[in-house]
């Protein structure tokens, strides 16, 4: 991920874009079709429960509005992030790295209570079909997110111990577009799961 | 040795790719013998129903992930990079632990043979049985409740892994490296092939990933997906399964188009007719691929409307791959022909695979499919795409390609023998297929009735099988000679038009000991436009700098089968142990100093 001693990671491309970024590109492109498919699974599936609980029973919107909250704000502090690093504000660098990973980590916790509190209320991937899909889509995005914690943890420590600077701007830029794209990912889960139900 | 554990060298990854998948096809040929050796006879004894189900699903499994993807990927490592004039790929630790996974997904699904007494059950018992398309809900635990189905589900994630991580470092390779002037329209038609391919897997691995995730929460955590009385649709794997599974069968053929589509030019001594036209036939093949799969799917029900659409999309398919099969034909017509053995198998490859085109076609109408569907019929059309199509392609690149590689020529005289032998066989075994499957044998039978009337026609065909594996041993014998006593290769042996050519067979690490500059589509030859390029020259004007290896990419590999073996023996700590091998594989990669 990053090669901090030895910079000059500017080398010639044919479509002038960084390789990291451009792989990372294609990687989005390929989770597209990941999410996608759980989420027409989830589409397929709804309503085709043959016992409860059902979702409108059991789903908490004002709770899971707070979380989504959350992860639009960290994608914001995620930004701030970035562009720290980039004119070279270390300081404020770090600050904003550990912000965005500490709002993952709230939403992560959100989704262990949510999670925690649907077992006790009788849904688990076993009960039926709305268990098993939305165990496996919300638990996958919730994977992605994890991930994203730990890379921006690693960056953060990076900063601290002073080998992470603005030569490294591009892998806090393909840290960013992995983040926003988790983010994304979860508005249009809230949206499908949680709003229209 | 250490030097090759650790290499991120694309030459040297392409040659751990070509023998690793050539061992994976030998053992693929031989299940595929067995099976031909039951089916030799009515009511044949050989082996048991339960052996030959694990027989064709490990046949079918092994030659599709195992023997024909990493074949074609054998190419794209050693020739892309030297088409586009790139001194590796864009990532080369990624390119290792791409082969590295793919070699553990191979151990961890062949060792299925061996392990059944670890579960209590005999040798040659848990290998997967549920066929290569592995039909849920038959692959529920409640119908399959030994390891076999795990172990196919958990390979086939593994080799997923392996598969997109190369998808998106061949993407960035081909887009990003090459060399100054060398335009997109201006790329080798193998080149633009292998980018068309990585998209498609980037694309339909995915899917299938989807599928097998779900497959593995029914079978080990009581989730209800293709769970019938749950209210699940046994459609939904069909659905997954076969979105993946059409582009899958692109996935295998526009590599071996793409090799054609540079033999031939070379032995024709002409350019490739209408190189515009075969590259835009390429890709719209690729987008028109997503658009058909309900065709494996005709005998389902899923009403007039949808079967309409889909025979008719089908059908739009067979335009961009004819259009390629007249471009190819018109390559050959009036051109300065050298019949080499490559040209025998690009020649080979045509005629077969306008065969398997045809019975193709003749299955995207719907009333028509109904009757040859689950038959021997539609084992015809696959064998003429796959082995027809696909090994012929990937034969005529071996000996095309294999003086670069290895710095010698293989044999022409055995290559003839192995030609004319796998052709010969190839059509005695799968010829019959057709009418034996319009004759009612059903496909994934262990036997059938002397009553079927179809008993001579299979003896025919086993007799093809067998004549197909003396030609591969003909081709043994070629590459053993070939390895001490065949004859040494310029760097030019067929007089090539791109840019692989214009260095030393086999490359020194660093390829082009001077970056070229493209000015044309066909820079080593003479156009009315240009004069052919300067090669570069035999030493470097300077030091050129090469990564070094790396244990990093084989470290953070084997935390896979060792995350996937913990499900299989129900041991939750072999979980935590994988996920932190391939963590630490991670983290030492990532800082470890590393300069591309
Ligand atoms: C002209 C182009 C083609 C057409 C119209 C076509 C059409 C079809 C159809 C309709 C089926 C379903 C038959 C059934 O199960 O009833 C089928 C099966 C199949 N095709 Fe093709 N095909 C074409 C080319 C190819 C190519 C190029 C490949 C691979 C290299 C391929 C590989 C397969 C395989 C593996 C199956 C069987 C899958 C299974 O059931 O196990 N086909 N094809
Ligand atoms: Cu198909």
């Amino acid at each position: 991920m990053t090669h901090a001693a030895h910079a000059p990671t500017a080398h010639y491309t044919s479509m002038g874009l960084d390789s990291r970024k451009m792989a990372f590109w294609a990687f989005i492109g390929s989770e597209c079709l990941l999410f996608g498919s759980l989420i027409s699974t989830y589409l397929v599936y709804k309503g085709r429960s043959v016992v409860g609980p059902y979702p409108h029973d059991i789903l908490n919107i004002p709770f899971t509005s707070v979380s989504t909250f959350d992860l639009l704000m960290s994608s914001l502090m995620m930004v701030l992030a970035l562009a720290a690093v980039q004119r070279g504000d270390m300081k404020w660098g770090k600050i904003w790295l550990f912000s965005t990973a500490l709002l993952g980590l709230v939403f992560l916790g959100g989704q262990v209570i949510e999670f925690t509190e649907f077992v006790h209320k009788g849904l688990t991937m076993s009960t039926n079909l709305f268990g098993c899909t939305f165990f496996v889509l919300t638990g996958t995005h919730g994977a992605h997110v994890a991930v994203g914690v730990l890379w921006l943890l690693t960056l953060w420590v990076r900063a601290l111990q002073g080998r992470l600077g603005p030569a490294n701007a591009m892998t806090v830029e393909i840290t960013g577009l992995y983040w926003h794209f988790v983010d994304v990912v979860w508005i249009i889960i809230f949206t499908v799961v949680y709003l229209i139900q | 040795m250490k030097s090759w554990l650790t290499t991120t060298d694309h030459k040297r990854i392409g040659l751990l790719y070509f023998w690793t998948a050539f061992v994976f096809f030998l053992l693929g040929g031989i299940e595929a013998l067995v099976i031909r050796l039951q089916l030799a006879q009515p009511s044949g004894h050989v082996v048991s129903a339960e052996t030959y189900n694990q027989l064709f699903t490990m046949h079918g499994t092994t030659m599709v992930f195992l023997a024909l993807m990493p074949l074609s990927a054998s190419f794209f490592n050693y020739i892309v990079p030297l088409q586009i004039g790139a001194r590796d790929v864009a990532f080369p630790r990624l390119n290792a632990f791409s082969y590295w996974v793919f070699l553990l997904g191979g151990l961890f699904l062949n060792a299925s043979w061996f392990v059944g007494p670890l579960f209590k059950a005999g040798m040659l018992n848990v290998a997967p049985d549920g066929g290569w398309f592995g039909y849920a809900n038959l692959t529920e635990r409640q119908f399959s409740p030994g390891p076999n189905i795990d172990f196919w589900l958990l390979g086939l994630q593994i080799l997923g892994i392996s598969s997109l991580a190369a998808g998106f470092n061949f993407i960035v390779t081909i887009l990003n490296l090459r060399a100054p002037g060398l335009k997109l329209m201006r790329l080798p038609v193998f080149t633009w092939m292998t980018l068309v391919t990585q998209f498609l897997i980037i694309t339909a691995f995915p899917v299938i990933t989807v599928g097998l995730v779900f497959l593995m929460f029914d079978r080990f955590f009581g989730a209800h997906f293709y769970v019938h009385g749950a209210g699940a649709t046994p459609l939904l794997w069909q659905h997954l399964f076969w979105l993946f599974g059409h582009p899958e069968v692109y996935i295998l053929i526009l590599p071996a188009m793409g090799i054609v589509s540079e033999v031939l030019p070379t032995f024709a001594r002409k350019p490739l007719f209408g190189y515009t036209v075969v590259v835009y036939s390429g890709i719209l093949i690729g987008f028109m691929g997503w658009g058909v799969w309900s065709h494996h799917m005709f005998a389902v029900g899923l009403g007039p409307i949808a079967d309409s659409v889909f025979a008719a999309t089908t059908m739009l398919i067979a335009v961009p791959t004819g259009v390629k099969i007249f471009n190819w034909i018109a390559t050959l017509w009036g051109g300065d022909i050298r019949g080499t053995t490559a040209l025998h198998f690009a020649v080979g490859f045509i005629a077969m695979f306008i065969i398997g085109g045809l019975s193709g076609v003749s299955h995207a109408s719907p009333p028509a499919d109904l009757q040859q569907t689950d038959t021997y019929y539609v084992v015809a059309h696959i064998h003429y795409v796959l082995f027809g199509g696909t090994i012929m392609g990937l034969f005529a690149g071996i000996y095309y390609w294999w003086p670069k590689m290895t710095g010698r020529l293989l044999s022409e005289p055995l290559g003839k023998w192995h030609f004319w032998l796998q052709f010969i066989g190839m059509n005695v075994a799968f010829f019959p297929m057709h009418f034996i499957g319009l004759l009612g044998m059903p496909r994934r039978i262990y036997t059938y009735s002397p009553d079927l009337g179809v008993s001579d026609l299979n003896l025919v065909s086993t007799v093809g099988a067998f004549l197909i594996a003396v030609s591969l041993l003909v081709f043994i014998a070629n590459l053993w000679r070939t390895r001490s006593r065949g004859e040494t290769a310029s760097n030019d042996p067929w007089g090539g038009a791109t840019l692989e050519w214009s260095i030393p067979s086999p490359p020194p690490v660093y390829n082009f000991s001077v970056i070229p500059t493209i000015t044309s589509r066909l820079p080593r030859w003479r156009t009315e436009l240009h004069a052919p390029m300067q090669d570069p020259p035999a030493t470097p004007p300077g030091p050129i700098h090469v990564p070094g290896g790396s244990w990093w990419p084989m470290v953070a590999a084997f935390g896979l089968p060792l995350m996937a073996l913990a499900p299989l023996t129900h041991t939750l700590w072999l979980a935590f142990v994988g996920a932190g091998v391939l963590i630490v594989g991670i983290y030492g990669w990532a800082f470890e100093p590393f300069e591309v």
